[in-house]
């Protein structure tokens, strides 16, 4: 029998990341819920804008190396297109303001100047370029997946993820938890409704990890955004995609890619553990598995 | 027959239905199509609240998740072939005519044809919503083996997409004849208005892309039916092999729904800025440079299938490059409205509001192509704001800027200033209420084609949910505003617009049954 998730001191060192509580939803007749939740809408807002933050708005930053790398590089295009947008769009609104006839503009005449176009042209070129060149960097560190230190086999099935140790000769099956009466909104739905499993991946930190990944049945994808890990599932072919864990903590993703009526019913957990207490893990799963 | 009779003889037709059945006429069949594709457009934005009032708020409050992908599948298809293609079908079967010069389209019969197909491809297509199995609710992009899944339904998708298509590359080799040889004595190609340019460029788009469409669900066909393995492993095939083939088709006509747009937006902003568009050639070049790009990035809608990284880095620099041309056209754009004589009727508020919100979703596509960053975005919420982006207030605001300006010329009355501009007014205001938010939820982690979702995406979907309802609502406002103006209206002159230049403009408003029997002369 698979044993089940850590607990003790395993859990103990486990670091839940924050996530902005909601008020429960009660069992009330469906339209009276319906028109309560548009009246609490504004309340609802700037409460969450005050205690969520940043969180609920952005990328997170993550915590492997590549997690931050890529919001770094997410910000850097981010800002860039915001300071084109504020230049390009100025231009514009002043013109809409100062070159209205309204105001007794009178029109120019112009309509060509071939500086002015191969400006334009060149002056973009070059900003991409300066995009291109950290964008090219990171893809070929995320693409380098030599010298794993372990490996782990991942297949999608309509509709739950199977996780292999390929190591430790070991797998187990791992489901949505959160019971079907929370989804019909006749149970309060927990804290991480729909973010939770019945057995979460177990993983080490600071160990490099090579995720190899497929499915059984039609096309997944294992989507963890704090580990900015995002790959397809096919079946029939084997990807691969690796991480380096820096923080123990639990993260937690969805599957990506359309995979029929449950799409939206198969999460994923992670438990990143510290090295020794994965061990402690490893060896409590090995005892039940004889 | 007197000689003044036979002159007129054309001018006779059927009556009734039957004139709107049998009609060669590039007016009747250009109304047809715009009516057509306003009908699609509310049964489309149906399916759309359907979507958005299941995801008000967390857990499964109206439909089964079966269901919910149908929606969302089939909300794509109408929109995209049901309404932005046969919108702007209908736009160049009014237009080009009138602004080249010509007396109707080069093939008057086929054109019949091509738009009485799509009511067939359509009744087909929603016939699938009663069929053992439910409607298609593998995705638009009818990606497989999920769609192999599909019950009944699957033929009659396929057959309908077949007549979708065919009727597509009707209408693009009757736009190709009719610009390549009925122009008017002195009209050059490069004196051509940029609508017609760009919809001369689109239509070499569709009769290159729609035929691997085609092809590539056949495949889908015969892989269901007939025992082939085109993209079942176990039988030597590759699932993402449809994926090449599909976004091979599928980039360009993500162009296809966007270069008639430019034409529009180009040929309204120099009206009421009373100013010639800056740049016309490189205006051509640039949108002949997007379309030869087409063809080179449709991996790019791929990257997290596990390509090798010589592939993700040309499909990204491939797509980094679609920004220089289409910044070129920004910046024409702003230079036209530059010292101008401005004035801000619904068409040019809603051309303004294009160029806007169209380069927010070119901020966000730029943002995409970049691969390591794409792996956090693709299939996220953040696609989905993206491409209704360019798509929303993108295409469909081209195309009602582009009814609004054409308006009283096909009508002869002007419409309602005073309701046109509420139009716009709700319109922006519910379209980025709707779509701004799905950035938040989708960098955050929302998966996009989830009919339920964790709690702490609630408030943004709630706003957009709200932000859906108001912009469909508002939408009910264009049709009034359509009809009244199409029963009466304050009188239009012929030109319509004081600052309005090019052939359509010197023909009486509304134009006659027949025009430019005697070819005008461009000069």
């Amino acid at each position: 029998m698979p044993a089940p998730p850590p607990t003790g001191s395993a859990a103990a060192a486990l670091v839940i990341r924050p996530c902005p509580p909601r008020p429960p939803h009660g069992r009330r007749p469906r339209l009276r819920r319906f028109a309560g939740a548009v009246l609490s809408l504004l309340p609802a807002l700037f409460a969450s804008a005050a205690h969520a933050g940043w969180d609920t708005l952005n990328m997170p930053v993550g915590v492997t190396e590549i997690s931050r790398i890529v919001y770094d590089l997410h910000m850097l295009i981010f800002w860039i297109c915001v300071a084109i947008g504020v230049v390009v769009f100025g231009a514009m609104f002043y013109a809409i303001l100062m070159h209205r006839k309204a105001r007794g503009a009178v029109a120019a005449h112009f309509h060509e100047s071939t500086a002015v176009e191969v400006i334009w042209t060149v002056i973009p070129f070059l900003i991409l370029v300066a995009m291109a060149v950290p964008a090219t960097a990171t893809l070929i560190k995320m693409e380098d997946s030599r010298n794993p230190e372990m490996t782990i086999k991942i297949t999608g099935y309509q509709w739950l993820w199977h996780y292999d140790y390929l190591d430790e000769g070991f797998g187990f099956y791992s489901y949505l938890a959160t019971p079907r009466d929370a989804i019909l909104d006749a149970a309060e739905k927990s804290e991480h409704y729909l973010l939770e499993v019945d057995r979460p991946l177990v993983v080490p930190t600071d160990t490099k990890i090579r995720l190899l990944i497929t499915a059984n049945d039609v096309l997944h994808a294992w989507w963890v955004p704090d580990l900015a890990l995002k790959k397809d599932a096919v079946p029939g072919f084997i990807n691969e995609m690796w991480t380096r864990i820096d923080v123990p903590g639990v993260y937690r993703g969805q599957c990506a890619e359309l995979c029929g009526r449950d799409h939206g019913f198969m999460p994923i957990e992670v438990h990143a553990l510290p090295p020794q207490d994965y061990q402690a893990w490893l060896a409590q799963q090995q005892a039940a598995g004889q | 027959m007197s000689d003044a009779a036979a002159a007129h003889h054309d001018d006779h037709h059927p009556s009734g239905l039957w004139r709107w059945v049998t009609t060669t006429n590039h007016k009747d069949i250009g109304t047809l199509y715009l009516w057509f594709a306003m009908l699609m457009f509310f049964v489309g934005g149906a399916m759309a609240l359907v979507i958005r009032g299941e995801l008000f708020m967390p857990g499964l409050q109206f439909v089964d998740p079966q269901f919910f992908n149908s929606m969302t599948t089939l909300h794509a298809l109408v929109m995209i072939f049901g309404v932005v293609m046969p919108a702007f079908t209908g736009l160049a079967n009014w237009q080009i005519p009138l602004m080249v010069g010509a007396t109707d389209m080069a093939l008057p019969r086929m054109n019949n044809w091509s738009f009485w197909i799509l009511p067939f491809a359509f009744a087909m297509l929603l016939s699938t919503l009663f069929m053992d199995g439910g409607a298609p609710a593998g995705g638009w992009t009818l990606y497989p083996p999920l769609t192999l899944q599909t019950g009944d339904a699957l033929p009659f998708v396929i057959f309908s997409i077949h007549f979708m298509g065919m009727s597509s590359i009707m209408g693009a080799i009757n736009v190709i004849a009719t610009i390549l040889n009925m122009r008017a004595p002195g009209m050059a190609m490069m004196k051509m208005p940029l609508f017609v340019w760009t919809w001369l460029i689109t239509a070499f788009l569709l009769i290159a892309v729609m035929p691997v469409l085609a092809g590539g669900v056949t495949m889908l066909l015969t892989d269901k039916f007939f025992g082939t393995s085109f993209f079942n492993a176990a039988g030597g095939g590759d699932p993402v092999l449809f994926q090449h083939i599909f976004w091979f088709f599928g980039h360009p006509e993500v162009y296809i729904l966007i270069l008639p747009s430019f034409g529009v937006v180009s040929s309204i902003l120099p009206t009421f800025a009373r100013k010639p568009l800056f740049g016309y050639s490189s205006m051509v070049y640039a949108t002949a440079s997007i379309a030869f790009l087409s063809f080179i990035v449709w991996a790019h809608h791929m990257f997290t299938v596990g390509m090798p990284l010589a592939g993700e880095l040309f499909f990204m620099f491939a797509t980094m490059l679609i920004a220089v041309p289409t910044g070129v056209k920004v910046f024409n754009w702003v230079a036209t409205m530059w010292r101008g004589s401005m004035t801000f009727e619904t068409p040019m508020l809603f051309a303004i509001g294009f160029i806007i919100m169209f380069t927010i979703g070119g901020f966000s596509g730029l943002m995409l192509a970049i691969v390591p960053a794409d792996f956090q975005y693709h299939d996220s919420y953040f696609v989905v704001a993206h491409f209704h982006y360019v798509l929303v207030p993108g295409s469909i605001f081209a195309i009602m800027a582009a009814v609004y300006y054409w308006l009283p010329k096909w009508t002869g009355h002007h419409y309602s200033e005073r309701l046109g501009k509420w139009h716009f007014w709700l319109s922006t205001i519910f379209v980025n209420l709707t779509f701004f938010p799905m950035h938040f939820v989708g960098l955050a982690g929302m998966p996009r084609r989830i009919p339920d979702y964790a709690l702490q995406f609630t408030d943004y979907n709630m706003l957009a949910s709200v932000g859906a309802f108001g912009f469909g609502f508002a939408q009910l406002l264009f049709l009034y505003v359509v009809v009244q103006t199409v029963r009466g209206g304050e009188k239009a002159s012929d030109e319509c617009w004081e600052g309005a230049e090019g052939l359509e403009w010197t023909l009486p408003s509304p134009p006659p049954y027949h025009t430019f029997t005697t070819p005008p002369v461009v000069k």
